[in-house]
């Protein structure tokens, strides 16, 4: 059924027409509405044989979680930003177990400076947990997704996030198809667990493993990704034959077939990116679009096929890894192996700054012309860095460097200067 | 009342053999059909009083829950001895996930078995967290006290030896004031643990007002047991604290386990009560009142007290605080008075 609605909104209630057994929930920005949505749903009585459990912390959340799945009882569970930090143990943990949660991750910028608004810093900070990660296009893929990581989690015994970009498609309202409880029941079969804690079969789980065995029972953790590498595929397609729509997959390519450049990016950006695309096709660039959808298992074979005739990748990403530049570019790079292209990094949108039409026209008519740099931070403000940087230089103690820069940018507003 | 009036005591001792008593008053151990939840061949360290409260405690969880019973357990000694794959002493459903989550993960577990009941998919089974005092006291209180708030159908029990034993003893929050540990050494002029304002666990649970706490030493196994029952005859949050004496980390003979746990108990430093709803309702009274000192020498953690200059004064101070336990918790029947 259409509907106009809040993108935290379609993604509760692809959750809810999933038959969660166990939600856990603990508030963070920008994932808040979500829980909300379900929490409501769970007491009106609208998702039937679900608890709805209010915890203490995000690492009760996914401790909680832990307990529920290993019992086995369909989880879920969201969070964001510091809440996906102060996890982060039960995170590695989860998916050691190999328990088949579902995560959303409203992504939003890692603190300090707190901030609340939208980047990818959060997943990525996760990206080695062992858990599937998938990035979301729109607020329709965020719901197809949920659909599909129930799915595959449980297929694979892994936990998924589902990765939505926080605010720009949390609280956006638009138009979504909800599917029907029939549809979702035909496509997901009821949990059917590897493992249960289960009085009539004891079994231990979560015993110590010694050097004798830990390197197997990791690289089974990187064979069943790689399982999960063949099988997202495969669940895009089942999808497509019971919701009659193309969602999930591992990549999506736009106009990459004579493409010179080739943008790779990730999440809600890509909307504007193909926006900008087409500008520059108009005008006879050969510009396409590589949007990866499934960032762990990280699709090697597709995006180095993308990139096979290409002449050079902007890799724009709203991630930083400091000391070193780009966390989705090094991936790229590594898929580039062999082939003779330039490659760019791209820092962008960072703390949820505006990723603009204009801004992305005038870097990718840069990279065409040979003259955009190894790493760039888009729309930088070079005058409030110096600045900063010269205080640095000349006094010991400049003070909190965050607030210095806010006071300048302050002072420069409001014409003080 | 945890005990019946029982008469046929051994000579000098305070225990009864269970051949004297009726089937029905004998203790779940010495019924053959124990499940040995906790089985033998596991790698705990002679004399481990933790290895002993969670065989009893575990034992009698599973009596009372007729068998359907899952754990979950903290990182720590009772996890590492008794799991080394594939010689895992458990022989119920067991999971280990992290050192500071156990009581939330016991309560994903009770959600999960509140919706298969509810689906028919499962019977009545129960569930049990448990941990150390590191895993309980500090970087478990989060949890705990999460679970405790929401009255999660979890009986959680805190095997308590005083300290980070698995990781080589050092100090917890539940460290006693005084005592050396490999982070508080008996060096300086306050030798050993600081005299800070204390974190006793059973206390703060009983500020959360959850159905029913209660305290238990290993030298008390009847009690322990009783204690057990009575919790899992109870729904909700529940928390037992166990002090389970570690040879190890105490600086104590293997064989003085039960003794020292004994003596916690005579001496007042250690109460043994129950509270239901965060109000006392019964404490195990003291039999022969010892000196603190009779506790303390049997320890070389304490060591550093009596050597060539007692340290009167820090002695006295644990004198008086076990004297303020036995007011406070009633602990000497002339005090009940």
């Amino acid at each position: 059924m259409l509907k106009q609605t809040e993108g935290s909104h379609a993604v509760a209630e692809a959750v809810g027409l999933c038959r969660p057994e166990v939600i856990c929930a603990y508030p963070i920005s920008p994932q808040t509405h979500i829980v909300e949505g379900l929490g409501e749903m769970v007491k009106a009585g609208e998702i039937q044989d679900c608890e709805f459990i209010n915890v203490e912390s995000e690492f009760a959340a996914m401790s909680v979680a832990i307990g529920s799945s290993a019992t086995g009882a369909r989880t879920y569970t969201a969070t964001a930003s510091q809440g996906l930090l102060f996890m982060a143990e039960a995170v590695y943990n989860a998916s050691g177990l190999g328990l088949p949660i579902v995560m959303t991750v409203a992504n939003r910028a890692i603190g300090a400076p707190i901030n609340i608004w939208n980047d990818h810093t959060d997943a990525l900070s996760q990206r080695d947990s062992g858990w599937i990660q998938l990035f979301a296009e729109t607020n329709q893929e965020a719901l197809d997704l949920h659909i599909q990581a129930f799915k595959l989690a449980e297929e694979v015994s892994l936990p998924v996030m589902v990765c939505m970009d926080g605010f720009i498609l949390t609280h956006a309202y638009e138009r979504v198809d909800v599917p029907t409880q029939e549809q979702v029941d035909a496509f997901l079969p009821p949990y059917e667990p590897r493992q249960v804690l289960d009085p009539t079969d004891p079994v231990s789980i979560g015993a110590m493993v010694g050097p004798e065995a830990f390197s197997e029972v990791r690289y089974l953790a990187h064979a069943k990704q790689m399982q999960a590498l063949e099988l997202i595929p495969r669940l895009a397609e089942q999808f497509k034959a019971v919701f009659g729509r193309d969602s999930g997959g591992l990549t999506h390519s736009y106009l990459l077939d004579d493409a010179e450049t080739v943008v790779v990016a990730m999440g809600s950006v890509l909307g504007t990116i193909k926006d900008t695309v087409d500008e520059m096709r108009a005008a006879g660039e050969k510009i396409g679009v590589l949007g990866i959808t499934s960032y762990r298992p990280f699709p090697l074979d597709n995006v180095r096929a993308a990139l096979q005739n290409a002449q050079r990748v902007v890799v724009l990403e709203k991630s930083l890894a400091v000391g070193i530049g780009g966390v989705l570019s090094t991936d790229v790079r590594m898929a580039m192996s062999g082939l003779q292209l330039h490659g760019h990094t791209v820092v962008a949108g960072l703390g949820g700054r505006a990723i603009t039409r204009k801004s992305l026209r005038a870097l990718f008519a840069k990279a065409v012309r040979g003259e955009l740099g190894h790493l760039t931070f888009l729309d930088l403000d070079w005058n409030v860095v110096n600045k900063q940087l010269e205080r640095e230089r000349t006094t010991r103690r400049s003070g909190p460097a965050a607030e210095s820069m806010l006071r300048d940018i302050g002072v420069i507003a409001t014409g003080i200067v | 009342m945890s005990f019946q009036p029982v008469h046929f005591y051994q000579t000098g001792t305070f225990t009864v053999g269970n051949r004297l008593l009726a089937q029905e008053e004998r203790s779940v151990q010495a019924n053959m059909e124990r499940t040995n939840s906790l089985n033998s061949g596991h790698r705990a360290c002679q004399g481990c009083g933790e290895a002993l409260g969670a065989r009893y405690a575990i034992d009698a969880a599973m009596k009372a829950a007729s068998g359907r019973l899952i754990a979950a357990n903290a990182t720590g000694c009772l996890e590492v001895f008794s799991t080394p794959y594939p010689e895992t002493s458990w022989q119920i459903p067991w999971i280990h996930s992290l050192f500071g989550n156990t009581a939330a993960v016991a309560t994903g577990i009770a959600a999960a078995i509140k919706v298969k009941r509810h689906k028919g998919q499962m019977g009545d089974v129960r569930v049990v967290a448990q941990g150390g005092d590191g895993g309980t006291t500090d970087i478990g209180f989060g949890c705990l006290s999460g679970m405790f708030e929401r009255n999660d159908d979890v009986l959680y029990i805190c095997y308590d030896n005083g300290g980070y034993m698995n990781t080589g003893v050092q100090r917890s929050s539940a460290t006693p004031p005084a005592a050396r540990t490999a982070t508080t050494m008996p060096v300086g002029p306050e030798p050993g643990n600081a005299f800070g304002q204390g974190k006793f666990v059973p206390a703060i649970a009983m500020a959360h007002e959850i159905p029913y706490v209660a305290t238990a030493t290993v030298a008390d196994l009847r009690d322990l047991e009783y204690k057990v029952t009575k919790a899992m005859g109870m729904r909700g949050a529940r928390y037992i604290h166990i002090l389970v004496p570690c040879p190890l980390g105490w600086g104590a003979a293997s064989e003085d386990t039960i003794k020292l746990a004994r003596l916690a108990k005579e001496t007042g430093i250690f109460p043994v009560f129950e509270a239901e709803g965060g109000e006392l309702t019964s404490s195990l009274k003291i039999r022969r009142q010892q000196p603190v000192e009779e506790y303390l020498k049997l320890q070389k953690r304490y060591a550093h007290l009596f050597g060539k200059t007692p340290a009167v004064a820090t002695i006295a101070r644990l004198q008086a605080a076990a004297d303020k336990n036995i007011r406070k918790y009633g602990l000497l029947d002339q005090e009940a008075n």
